[in-house]
């Protein structure tokens, strides 16, 4: 069953644009209606039924602003950093497999590449930061550098757990190994290290500092009018839908349907992308809830919270996970039906799980 | 700080932050000298609401000057219009009647209860948290919405006269707020629920912007921000007014002064209101005078001398200094504003801090810049 995308590389990738585009288009709306929901009022209403057209109508007035450069900017690297915030994130789109087709090119390298372009857009905002010559976007710049670099190393260790497992770094077959279980039984703690990592990744609640509305008013953004400021918007939500979809390829078993072998392809690539991105969106439903209800941290407790939680952590899950890949077999298994370095794994991720929820709590209390 | 070897400086950079600024509660200014993001020195700048309401009192009638008293802490205007009357009827050496003494009690707790809840709804704001602000708002509309069929008006209210009331209550008022009373109740704990336990809020506020008892009272604080240090200081029990020595209500006091404890103590404290609104509702008569005649005018006049009369607004201790000398308008009106010293002692509070902790610092003094520049 080969069925990939009769076209060349440069036409799948405008054909991914143009996804992408919608994609945030849809996302905007998202957000605006759940926090509208959650917080007890009706989100937009008036474009449209339901104001469903509020997003193109946003986009088309942010086309037609005017598009301003401060007189004592830094012209070029002013100019130049939304793009190079947004071509990263962008550029991760390439590799993640909706379908084992839907997929713009299969990298053997796929999370080596992903890894390496989702922190790329520190630089964008650093000249963002950098070059509005502004205090508060000098100051915003300087926090998401901080805090992105520091986040990309526990992400990196939690996700070489799963490279141990699945012995690739080629997505489609991460997703093929998941066909039984997915990887979130056997990863847990990874799993929730990675969550909370791409969060912060994302610059979303909790640990939106960089752009912290009451304390550095949109931070690297606070400059910028217009398209250039759509395009960061864009690449927020953007690499939002694509962290949310990498959690599902690399945790939740991508597009594998359970009991559902044995289709002709089209139905099941059409049921397929459809799990996939119900998948993906209760997970940027739960992001979303997370900006509803929880306050932002603060910088000091965010660096805290990376060096001396998660990167210990996230190296004790990959010691865990290399220790039950050698050991495991030789010990007897701990339940019912599931071999023996399987078992190892569930049960020592889970009480390491409860571990890191135990140290966060106590750290958060002796901070207060 | 310098670092000469390198031939390179480190310079402590200077943030303005306002007087336009999501954190700044109206149009106050700070000057912040931050080395990265500890902050060295703050310099605040005041008097950009500045209307001059102290002077325009000289030229305006005795019951004119509420409708500025409205305009200066624009939060609480019950409160404020009490402390005013309250002094002009002990000048007047008039009494109100039972059932407008009542009312005014019952407006100005819920108005308490009102502002507490902006507050409520701007603190979460400032740690960053969106959702509160809109709860806080869900409340803060039910009474608004009563207090407009009180008075007529949203948040302008001129409805205290020297001897009572404008005019009666409407009718089905007492009835209105007995309803009212278990789901701001209920409502309250609601939002109690959403920030109080949570561990990042407690992270952000607990230990941030100490203030100790002493340093409060050398500083001139008062209300929450007092009693989150410690001092049980409250003008209502300490120099009662009104009816309030008959009422039965707590006053709540924090432990280390910080951040945490000024929100628990403001959270606390609408709790208490609702005992005391309770209360009146069940001792107020039913009906009756609401006004002792007093003349109006252009014919009121006070007898000449000077009063100073100081009650427990929402943000401390509000005081009046009115001199007549027994025309038509003082001759001079003074206010006490507590938002204005306990925006003093923000400074002190700032040093050494956070930069994001500043926005949490001057979000829990809970300043109204109408008031402290009047």
């Amino acid at each position: 069953m080969n069925l990939t995308i009769p076209f060349d590389p440069a036409i799948r990738i405008l054909i991914l644009a143009a996804v992408v585009f919608n994609v945030v288009l849809i996302l905007t709306y998202a957000e605006r209606k759940v926090l509208g929901h959650i917080q007890q009022r009706l989100g937009p209403m008036r474009t449209g039924f339901h104001g469903i057209l509020q997003a193109p109508a946003d986009a088309v007035k942010l086309m037609f602003k005017e598009d301003l450069t401060p007189n004592s900017a830094d012209r070029l690297v002013y100019q130049l950093a939304p793009f190079l915030v947004f071509v990263p994130i962008f550029m991760m789109f390439i590799t993640i497999p909706i379908t084992a087709t839907l997929v713009v090119q299969n990298l053997d390298l796929g999370l080596f590449y992903l890894v390496a372009f989702s922190s790329l857009h520190i630089v964008g905002l650093l000249m963002a930061g950098w070059g509005s010559n502004n205090k508060y976007a000098l100051l915003g710049g300087a926090r998401s550098a901080a805090q992105l670099i520091s986040y990309e190393l526990p992400l990196a260790f939690a996700v070489m757990g799963v490279v141990l497992l699945t012995g690739t770094l080629n997505l489609t077959t991460i997703v093929h190994n998941q066909a039984l279980v997915p990887l979130i039984v056997l990863q847990p703690l990874g799993f929730v290290i990675f969550l909370i990592t791409s969060l912060a990744e994302m610059g979303r609640t909790p640990f939106d500092i960089p752009m912290a509305e009451s304390e550095v008013v949109g931070g690297p953004w606070v400059e910028y009018s217009g398209m250039r400021w759509a395009i960061f918007f864009l690449g927020e939500y953007a690499s939002l839908f694509a962290s949310c979809a990498l959690i599902v390829v690399l945790y939740l078993g991508g597009w594998m349907v359970p009991f559902a072998g044995g289709l002709d392809p089209i139905t099941s690539t059409v049921l397929g992308a459809a799990w996939f991105l119900s998948k993906t969106m209760l997970l940027v439903f739960f992001v979303f809830w997370l900006r509803g209800t929880l306050p932002r941290l603060r910088i000091d407790q965010l660096m805290a919270f990376a060096w001396k939680m998660l990167i210990p952590f996230s190296f004790l899950n990959l010691i865990l996970t290399a220790w039950a890949l050698v050991y495991g077999d030789e010990l007897p298994s701990l339940l019912p039906f599931i071999h023996p370095a399987g078992s190892w794994l569930i049960v020592a991720g889970s009480v390491a799980t409860v571990m890191f929820a135990y140290a966060v709590h106590r750290q958060t209390r002796r901070t207060a | 700080m310098t670092t000469p070897t390198t031939g390179f400086q480190t310079v402590d950079m200077h943030i303005n932050v306002g007087p336009q600024h999501p954190a700044t509660h109206g149009v106050f200014r700070m000057v912040l000298q931050v080395d990265g993001e500890r902050i060295v020195d703050c310099d605040p700048y005041i008097g950009y609401l500045h209307r001059g309401f102290e002077k325009l009192s000289e030229n305006e009638g005795w019951h004119d000057v509420i409708v500025h008293l409205d305009r200066t802490d624009y939060i609480s205007q019950f409160n404020n219009e009490l402390c005013y009357l309250l002094a002009i009827e002990k000048m007047l050496g008039v009494e109100a009647p039972e059932r407008a003494q009542y009312a005014r009690i019952i407006l100005s707790e819920l108005n308490r209860i009102v502002s507490h809840m902006m507050f409520y709804g701007a603190f979460g704001a400032d740690v960053g948290a969106i959702t509160p602000f809109l709860y806080a708002f869900r409340e803060r509309e039910r009474l608004q919405r009563l207090f407009e069929s009180v008075s007529g008006a949203r948040l302008m209210h001129f409805y205290f006269r020297a001897g009572g009331l404008k005019e009666d209550l409407p009718s089905g008022f007492e009835a209105e707020v007995r309803g009212m009373l278990p789901t701001i109740a209920a409502g309250l704990d609601e939002c109690d629920r959403l920030l109080s336990q949570n561990e990042i809020f407690l992270s952000r506020t607990v230990g941030v912007g100490k203030f100790t008892a002493q340093e409060a009272i050398a500083y001139g604080c008062s209300g929450p921000v007092l009693r989150a240090s410690g001092v049980a200081e409250d003008v209502r029990r300490s120099n009662p007014y009104s009816l309030y020595p008959t009422l039965d209500f707590e006053v709540p006091v924090g432990k280390q002064g910080d951040c945490f404890d000024r929100y628990w103590v403001r959270v606390q404290e609408m709790r208490e209101s609702l005992k005391i609104v309770q209360q009146c509702l069940d001792r107020m008569p039913a009906e009756g005078s609401i006004r002792t005649p007093v003349p109006r005018y252009p014919f009121m006049r006070v007898e000449a001398g000077e009063i100073y009369f100081h009650t427990e607004n929402p943000r401390g201790d509000y005081g009046v200094y009115i001199i007549s000398k027994g025309g038509t308008e003082p001759y001079r009106m003074r206010l006490r504003s507590p938002s204005f010293s306990n925006l003093m002692a923000l400074k002190p509070m700032l040093r050494n801090a956070y930069l994001a902790d500043a926005v949490v610092i001057l979000g829990s003094l809970d300043i109204v810049l109408g008031e402290v520049d009047r």
